[in-house]
């Protein structure tokens, strides 16, 4: 008869601690913590004793002095007296404006190239692929600068448009200008709109004084002003799109019932246009057209040279990476499903349509992202062209101006983080959303 | 019923027909791949369209340009309006695009440089190849850097002596006390070596035997050469660090595994030209005080991180599309974490992320034009510079063209190379 004793009891050894694995993961965890924080504190103890023999303080109080430079692209009012950190707003509206401009541009064209380099067609998908190779394998900065001495050095100047019979010409009936100087486009205006709303009101901010004495409210008073033509615009968008919505559902719940589906485009689009357009005629909608008076062209909106070229030069190189993507995602698609859907009875459009595109999108999108965040993070090289994105004003003017490169750097490097992770996190939740449930 | 007449019943084959000659030979591709409906014809002939255009455009002003002449102004009047390219920008700044400022007697060092180098990948990249090559892959490294730089030869001889400490050491220790001494010994001298001894050491003997080349300043560095040497000590570099950055992030030593993270996200958040502002202007103050290391050292510094971060992730792919039983196959067979990860997991997460690792390469060595924005002088600096010249203001083509097609050769051979190894490690499985 055997009798069941516990085994014998180990007493701990200090040899355990490296050759037993219960315990080995603990003390290489404490031995690589305590590295990190013996590096991290030697670097913070440097620049610590560093930043007080320069005599300069680690403080950020110099973002509320006027900043003294001015800023030639800006989408909300700005001033040389204006501060630091309205530079910096400035500054990161206008990277957020070039990386959505490109992300839109490089998405419609990588999405082309990446069918026409899939086609059957010989010359068509060789044409596509010389494309792609040829931009992918030559850097982004270059294609900035080439861009930029492009639109500089052969763009025609203001005065060729003058005269009778001038050397340059504008497009689109007359309304919009490429120069030397920028691209003049018409500018939406409203006869009889409804102004704009201050927001964020700060009321140490110039103007703002006469508003606390019981005065009007100053244009200058608050951190940037909302147009409120065009939020109802955008709502009145909203409900059309959302009434249109209501009626596809109800062409389904009808199909699923009788078989037979209602037609819905004609509907839909008179549901969303219609509204729109009639207000858009309440608010008195009009172009306002560039002219040249002058020297210069007046009116319309001016779009410098530098936000140009780096938005064509990013959105013609990401969408080289884009059209990989496409072509890739699309190549993953089995061909026994379109096959398959075929063998329903589906057309060719259908197909793609109802079948491939739905699961190639699952491919796409993850990597599509990574393409917005490099765009994102490219757009960073407009301090090249002279474009005053966040790089430029924050991390180049107030840098050089204040002296402050440790903070001026790291707000900087906060900027893009906060910028690359919203755009990261909220990309993965619509991914795990659409991500395929697998049991 | 039987003299009924039968119908005609052929007793022999026919002689097979040709195709139709429409169907068959140049006729037929043409038809099939360019013709075959009427979408696809107009996107033919427009394509057709723009190759002629692009043409035309190009082929007179390519090969009609101007070879010899000292400025923008001489071309014109040579050319006499006719629009054709000044090739003699290329011809005049083809050495300061290529070196920079490096000293021109002295150009045979980074090319000694670059060949040496190529000997040394070929055991590396091609099998094969004779296995003694090895020896000059171990000390390129070595002497790679101090052709560039020049100076005394006993700086490289102790740098290399630092590895010599630390094997020996491991050695003696290893038998003499226990392995796992050895580990931690070993590395330790070779530390200790580097950090008080190779400097006093190389100090000592230089001064007894004076051996070395003429010393060539950082600041002289330019064009592709300053390109090629960031990105070939970027690549070198961030493969070790990114593979350790992966097997950190797919660790389960929780401290280990945040950090990584940390470092990857944050890395991967940021551009890198703010990685460069920080090495120009705020590495200085998290050194001690006097520390004044070059700036090229600091920039490449710099590039080695961020194209880590970027290599992590490629690799941890890989690392992920390894089946489970892979691990588990290694685990039962008894082989310890570093054993499985060298022997087993690594040789084919490796060739699962060839793709993603040549692809990071060449990012890398695109971004090393980044660069041209803290001022340093790569072929795009040295562009701005040229074109800053009264000679040569206005000219855009030419110089953007060369560079872009230089750029081109190295990065598309790059990924040329990436599909070789692709279909030579192709085991029919994955």
């Amino acid at each position: 008869m055997t009798t069941m004793t516990d085994p014998p009891r180990e007493s701990f050894r200090l040899s355990m601690l490296l050759y037993d694995s219960r315990y080995r993961s603990m003390t290489i965890q404490i031995i690589v913590l305590m590295g990190f924080m013996l590096g991290a504190a030697w670097l913070i103890n440097n620049a610590v004793q560093n930043l007080a023999e320069a005599g300069k303080t680690f403080s950020f109080r110099f973002m509320s002095e006027p900043s003294g430079y001015d800023i030639n692209q800006r989408l909300i009012d700005y001033s040389s007296r204006s501060t630091h950190a309205r530079a910096a707003v400035v500054g990161i509206l206008n990277t957020l404006l070039v990386a959505l401009m490109g992300c839109i541009a490089a998405t419609v064209l990588g999405v082309i190239l990446g069918i026409l380099r899939l086609s059957k067609n010989w010359m068509v998908s060789r044409l596509a692929a010389v494309y792609v190779e040829a931009m992918r394998n030559v850097p982004v900065l270059l294609w900035i600068v080439l861009t930029m001495a492009i639109m500089v050095e052969f763009m025609p100047a203001p005065r060729e448009f003058r005269g009778e019979e001038p050397e340059a010409r504008m497009y689109l009936f007359d309304s919009v200008a490429i120069t030397n100087r920028g691209v003049y486009i018409p500018e939406p205006k409203f006869a009889n709109g409804l102004g704009d709303i201050p927001v964020a009101i700060s009321l140490r901010s110039e103007g703002c004084e006469s508003y606390l004495e019981g005065g009007e409210l100053a244009d200058s008073c608050g951190l940037f002003q909302i147009s409120l033509d065009l939020w109802l615009i955008i709502a009145v968008l909203l409900a059309g799109i959302f009434t249109a919505k209501l009626n596809v559902k109800r062409a389904n719940r009808i199909q699923a019932a009788t078989g037979e589906r209602p037609n819905t485009l004609w509907v839909n689009l008179a549901v969303i246009i219609l509204p729109t357009l009639a207000v858009l005629w309440y608010l008195g909608f009009y172009l306002d057209k560039p002219e040249l008076k002058g020297f210069n062209f007046r009116g319309g909106i001016h779009m410098r040279n530098s936000l140009i070229a780096l938005w064509l030069a990013l959105s013609l190189y990401t969408a080289a990476f884009i059209a990989e993507i496409v072509r890739a995602g699309i190549l993953a698609i089995p061909k026994g499903q379109s096959e398959a859907a075929a063998a329903l009875g589906l057309r060719q459009g259908k197909i793609m349509r109802l079948v491939i595109l739905p699961q190639a999108w699952r491919v796409i999108f993850p990597p599509l992202i990574s393409q917005f965040l490099n765009l994102t993070k490219n757009s960073s090289l407009a301090i090249a062209v002279g474009y005053m994105d966040v790089t430029g004003t924050l991390g180049g003017i107030t840098l050089n101006q204040t002296g402050r490169e440790m903070e001026t750097v790291l707000l900087l490097m906060l900027v893009y983080l906060v910028i690359s992770l919203s755009i990261s996190s909220v990309m993965n939740a619509y991914n795990r959303r659409n991500a395929l449930k697998e049991r | 019923m039987s003299d009924k007449v039968t119908a005609y019943v052929r007793t022999e084959m026919l002689e097979e027909k040709a195709p139709p000659s429409l169907n068959t030979g140049p006729l037929g591709w043409i038809r099939e791949n360019l013709f075959p409906n009427w979408f696809s014809s107009i996107l033919t002939l427009v394509s057709l369209w723009i190759i002629y255009k692009m043409l035309v455009a190009f082929i007179p002003w390519a090969f009609g340009g101007v070879w010899n002449a000292s400025s923008l102004n001489e071309c014109r009047e040579i050319l006499q309006g006719v629009d054709a390219a000044c090739w003699a920008v290329i011809h005049e700044r083809f050495w300061q695009l290529m070196y920079g400022f490096y000293p021109d007697h002295l150009y045979w060092r980074p090319n000694l440089a670059l060949i040496l180098l190529i000997v040394a990948l070929v055991p590396v990249l091609f099998e094969g190849a004779p296995r003694k090559l090895l020896w000059i892959s171990v000390a390129t490294p070595f002497v790679g850097p101090w052709l560039l730089w020049g100076g005394t030869i006993w700086t490289p001889v102790a740098a290399a002596l630092g590895f010599v400490v630390g094997i020996a050491v491991y050695r003696l220790t290893a038998s003499a006390l226990s392995n796992l001494a050895g580990l931690v010994l070993g590395p330790l001298a070779a530390v200790i070596w580097w950090i008080l001894l190779a400097g006093r050491f190389s100090d000592l003997v230089s001064s007894i035997l004076p051996l070395g080349i003429e010393p060539v300043e950082s600041r002289m560095f330019g064009g592709f050469m300053l390109a090629i040497t960031l990105g070939i000590t970027g690549i070198a570099a961030s493969f070790p660090l990114g593979i350790i950055l992966a097997l950190g992030r797919q660790s389960n030593l929780i401290i280990v595994k945040t950090l990584s993270v940390g470092f990857i996200e944050f890395i991967r958040g940021v551009p890198l030209i703010t990685l460069l502002f920080v090495a120009q202007v705020m590495l200085a103050y998290f050194l001690p005080k006097g520390t004044d290391f070059d700036i090229i050292l600091r920039v490449m510094i710099m590039i080695t991180l961020f194209a880590a971060a970027y290599m992590a992730e490629v690799i941890r792919g890989g690392l992920a599309a390894l089946p489970k039983g892979q691990y588990e196959a290694a685990d039962a067979l008894g082989l310890n974490y570093w054993q499985a990860q060298r022997l087993i997991i690594m040789p084919q997460a490796l060739k699962i992320a060839i793709p993603g690792i040549v692809s990071t390469f060449i990012g890398l060595f695109k971004d090393t034009t980044l660069v041209s924005i803290i001022g340093l002088a790569d072929p795009i600096g040295w562009v701005k510079f040229i074109q800053a010249d009264a000679a040569w203001n206005g000219i855009v083509w030419e110089l953007y063209g060369f560079v872009a097609l230089v750029f081109f050769i190295i990065c598309f051979s790059m990924s040329r190379y990436s599909m070789y190894l692709e279909r030579k490690l192709e085991t029919g499985h994955k």
